[in-house]
C-alpha cells in the first residue's frame, strides 16, 4: 500500500527512485520504494527502527544490489561505471570506519579518489580541492591531525570534508548527527544545509529525530516495514495519525513559529 | 605527508640494507679476509679492474656461495615481508602474515606434492607453490568467516594457523608415504640455505612480478582502510583490488617458500616496525619492507650461520627466535587500538 505523494518539484542534478527493492538474505527488506528530491533540496528519510533507512540509503548509492531504478541528473546510475558514479553521488555511513593513524588531510584526501586513474596518484588538482575543502570547514588548523585524536564534532566535518572533496553533486549521508550533543547537531546540521544552498547540492539524510527532520528538509520520506508509507513536505508527513501509527509511540505534534512541525513524545497516562 | 617525512624513513630502511648485504657478504665461516671481499666485488664494477688478492678457492667461495646465498635471502625476506604487508591491507588485519595465513603451508604441501608425483621440471615448482599458497589463504579465510562473526582480527589467525597445521601435517604424511623421495624433498626443503645461482634465477621472474603488483597497489590498500563499502562509494571495485593484492601476496609467498622452506614471522615483524617508523600508508609501508625485509632476513642468516658456528641453525629458528615475542607486541597494541 504505496500512498507516495507525488514529487514536489524536480531539477537536473536531482535524484528519482522509482520501484527500488532490496532483498538481504531471501528477505524483502525494502518493497517497491519510489522517491525524489530535487535538485539543490533536502530529503530526509525517516521512520521507526528497522524500517530499512540505511538500506534505503546504501541501495540509492550502489553498495549493496537492488532491483528497480535510481536516477540521478536524470541518468540511470547502473549505466555508469563506478567512477563515474563515485562523481555524481558521495556517501558517508553512520560510522564510518576512521584509521586512528591517519590524518585529517589524508583522510579528506581519499574523496578525490573517483578523479585518479587506477595506478595513479594525486594530481596538484586533487591536493589543491582537498586544501580548500578543509579551509571551508575550519579544519585548515587540523590538516595533520590524526582522526584517532578527534572529538565526536571534529568527526562528523571530516567525513563531510571527505564527502566534498567528492565535488558530487548529490551528498547521501547516513544519519549524520549520531552520537553528537545537541550543539553540534545543530552545527552539523547548519553546515550542511550551508553547503547545500552555496553548492547547489541535492542533500538526502536519514534522520532519526523527527523535529531536526522537520526543521532541516524539504521534503520527508517516511518508512515503515520497508515501504515508503508516506512522503511530501513536512507538515504533510510529520503528522499525529501517521507517527503514531508507524511509531506506536504516543507524540503531539505542535507548529512551530517557522511554520515547521516540531514533534514532541507525551508521555502515556500512569496506569 | 611532505617528501622530506617520507624520504628519511626510505634512506634509513636502505642504507641498513646496503649494511647487511655488506655484513653478510663479508661475515662467514670461511675467514676470507674483509679487504679482499671488497676489491673482489669492486672488480665487477663495469671499467675497474682490480686485484683482490683472493685465492680461486676463495673467489669461488664467494662467487659460488656466499653471494647468491646472501642475495637470494635478501629476496626470500623481501617477498616474505611485502606479502605479509599485501595481506595486511587486504584482510585489514596487523597481524596478517604468510605463514599464519596457511599460505606457506599451502605451498609447502603442493611442491611436496609437485616434487613427489612429477619430479619437479619446468613450470611445475612455481606453479604448484602459487595454487598451494592461494587455496592455503582462501581456505583460512573462509574458515574464518564461518568459524567466528566478530571474533575480530583474531579469528582469522586462528583459522590460519589451523589450516597451517593441517596442510603441514598432510605434507608430513606425504613425506612418510615418500620415504625414497625424502632426500630430494629435503633438498628443497633446506634449499634456501644452500642458494645458489639457480634458485635466483627461478624465482626472479615472478619476485619482480609480484612485488611490482604489490608496489602498484598502495593508494588503493589505502582506499580500501576505511572499509568496503566507503571504498566503492568511492568508486574502487574494492573485490577486484583485494583479488589482485591477493594474489600478488600469495605469488611473493610462493616465490619464497620454493626456494626456502620454513621462514615464520618476517611478514608480521617487517611492516609492524615499518609502521612504525614510517605510518600507517601502504604507499611507504610495501617499499619499506620490501628492503626492511630483506635487511632483516640478511641479518637472520647471518645469525643462523655464526650463532653455533660452524653448524648452522635453520633461518626460521632465529626469526622466530625475534619474532614471536614481537608478535605478543603487535597483538598487544591492536587490541588497545580495538582494531
Amino acid at each position: 500500500m504505496s500512498t507516495a505523494a507525488p514529487p514536489v518539484l524536480t531539477g537536473p542534478a536531482g535524484v528519482e527512485v522509482r520501484g527500488l527493492s532490496v532483498r538481504l538474505g531471501g528477505r524483502p527488506v525494502l518493497t517497491d520504494v519510489g522517491l525524489s528530491a530535487p535538485s539543490g533540496g533536502w530529503l530526509a528519510i525517516i521512520g521507526p527502527n528497522g524500517a530499512g533507512k540505511s538500506t534505503l540509503l546504501k541501495a540509492i548509492a550502489g553498495l549493496i544490489g537492488r532491483t528497480g531504478e535510481v536516477r540521478v541528473a536524470g541518468t540511470p546510475v547502473d549505466r555508469l561505471r563506478h567512477r563515474q558514479r563515485a562523481r555524481l553521488i558521495a556517501y558517508a555511513p553512520q560510522s564510518p570506519a576512521l584509521p586512528p593513524d591517519m590524518t585529517v588531510y589524508e583522510y579528506a584526501l581519499l574523496g578525490r579518489t573517483p578523479y585518479i586513474p587506477y595506478l595513479g596518484r594525486e594530481s596538484a588538482l586533487d591536493k589543491e580541492v582537498t586544501e580548500s575543502v578543509l579551509e571551508r570547514l575550519g579544519l585548515t588548523g587540523f590538516a595533520s591531525r590524526p582522526l584517532g585524536e578527534l572529538s565526536g564534532g571534529e568527526r562528523q566535518r571530516v567525513v563531510l570534508a571527505r564527502a566534498l572533496a567528492q565535488q558530487a553533486p548529490v551528498l547521501l549521508l547516513d544519519e549524520p548527527t549520531t552520537a553528537l550533543d545537541l550543539g553540534h547537531q545543530q552545527q552539523v546540521l547548519e553546515l550542511i544545509d550551508r553547503l547545500r544552498v552555496t553548492d547547489r547540492l541535492t542533500v538526502v539524510t536519514t534522520l532519526h529525530d523527527l523535529s531536526l527532520a522537520g526543521q532541516y528538509a524539504d521534503s520527508l520520506v517516511l518508512l515503515a516495514g520497508g515501504r515508503a508509507v508516506a512522503a511530501g513536505p513536512p507538515g504533510r508527513v510529520l503528522t499525529e495519525p501517521l507517527l503514531t501509527r508507524h511509531f506506536g509511540a504516543q507524540i503531539r505534534v505542535e507548529t512551530g513559529a517557522d511554520g515547521r512541525p516540531m514533534v514532541f513524545l507525551v508521555r502515556p497516562e500512569a496506569q | 605527508m611532505t617528501t622530506r617525512s617520507r624520504s628519511r624513513p626510505l634512506l634509513l630502511v636502505s642504507a641498513a640494507l646496503v649494511a647487511s648485504l655488506a655484513l653478510g657478504v663479508t661475515a662467514g665461516a670461511a675467514g676470507i679476509p674483509p679487504r679482499g671481499i671488497a676489491l673482489a666485488l669492486l672488480d665487477l664494477l663495469p671499467f675497474v679492474t682490480v686485484d683482490s688478492g683472493l685465492t680461486p678457492v676463495e673467489q669461488g667461495l664467494l662467487f659460488e656461495l656466499r653471494v647468491p646465498r646472501v642475495l637470494l635471502v635478501a629476496m626470500v625476506g623481501g617477498l616474505l615481508a611485502i606479502a605479509g604487508a599485501g595481506y595486511q591491507g587486504v584482510f585489514r588485519n596487523p597481524l596478517a602474515d604468510p605463514y599464519l595465513l596457511g599460505a606457506a603451508a599451502g605451498a609447502g604441501l603442493t611442491v611436496t606434492l609437485a616434487v613427489v608425483f612429477t619430479r619437479g621440471g619446468g613450470l611445475t615448482v612455481p606453479a604448484a607453490a602459487f595454487a598451494g599458497a592461494v587455496g592455503g589463504v582462501l581456505l583460512s579465510y573462509t574458515l574464518g568467516r564461518t568459524a567466528g562473526r566478530g571474533g575480530g582480527t583474531a579469528t582469522l589467525i586462528l583459522a590460519g594457523v589451523a589450516v597451517s597445521s593441517f596442510l603441514t601435517a598432510l605434507q608430513a604424511f606425504v613425506q612418510q608415504l615418500k620415504v625414497d623421495e625424502l632426500q630430494r624433498i629435503y633438498a628443497w626443503i633446506l634449499g634456501g640455505v644452500g642458494g645458489g645461482w639457480d634458485q635466483l634465477r627461478m624465482i626472479a621472474p615472478y619476485a619482480v612480478l609480484s612485488s611490482a603488483v604489490l608496489l602498484l597497489h598502495g593508494r588503493l590498500l589505502d582506499v580500501l582502510s576505511v572499509g568496503d563499502e566507503e571504498a566503492t562509494s568511492l568508486g574502487l571495485h574494492a573485490g577486484r583490488t583485494r583479488v589482485a593484492v591477493l594474489l600478488a601476496a600469495s605469488l611473493a609467498t610462493a616465490s619464497a617458500v620454493a626456494v626456502s622452506g620454513l621462514i615464520g614471522f618476517v611478514g608480521t615483524v617487517v611492516p609492524h616496525a615499518v609502521r612504525r617508523l614510517a605510518g600507517w600508508s601502504y604507499r611507504t609501508v610495501l617499499p619499506l619492507s620490501l628492503l626492511g625485509g630483506a635487511a632483516f632476513l640478511v641479518l637472520a642468516d647471518l645469525v643462523a650461520r655464526l650463532a653455533l658456528a660452524p653448524a648452522e641453525l635453520p633461518i626460521g629458528v632465529v626469526t622466530a627466535f625475534v619474532g614471536a615475542p614481537f608478535f605478543i607486541a603487535v597483538l598487544r597494541a591492536t587490541k588497545r587500538e580495538g582494531v
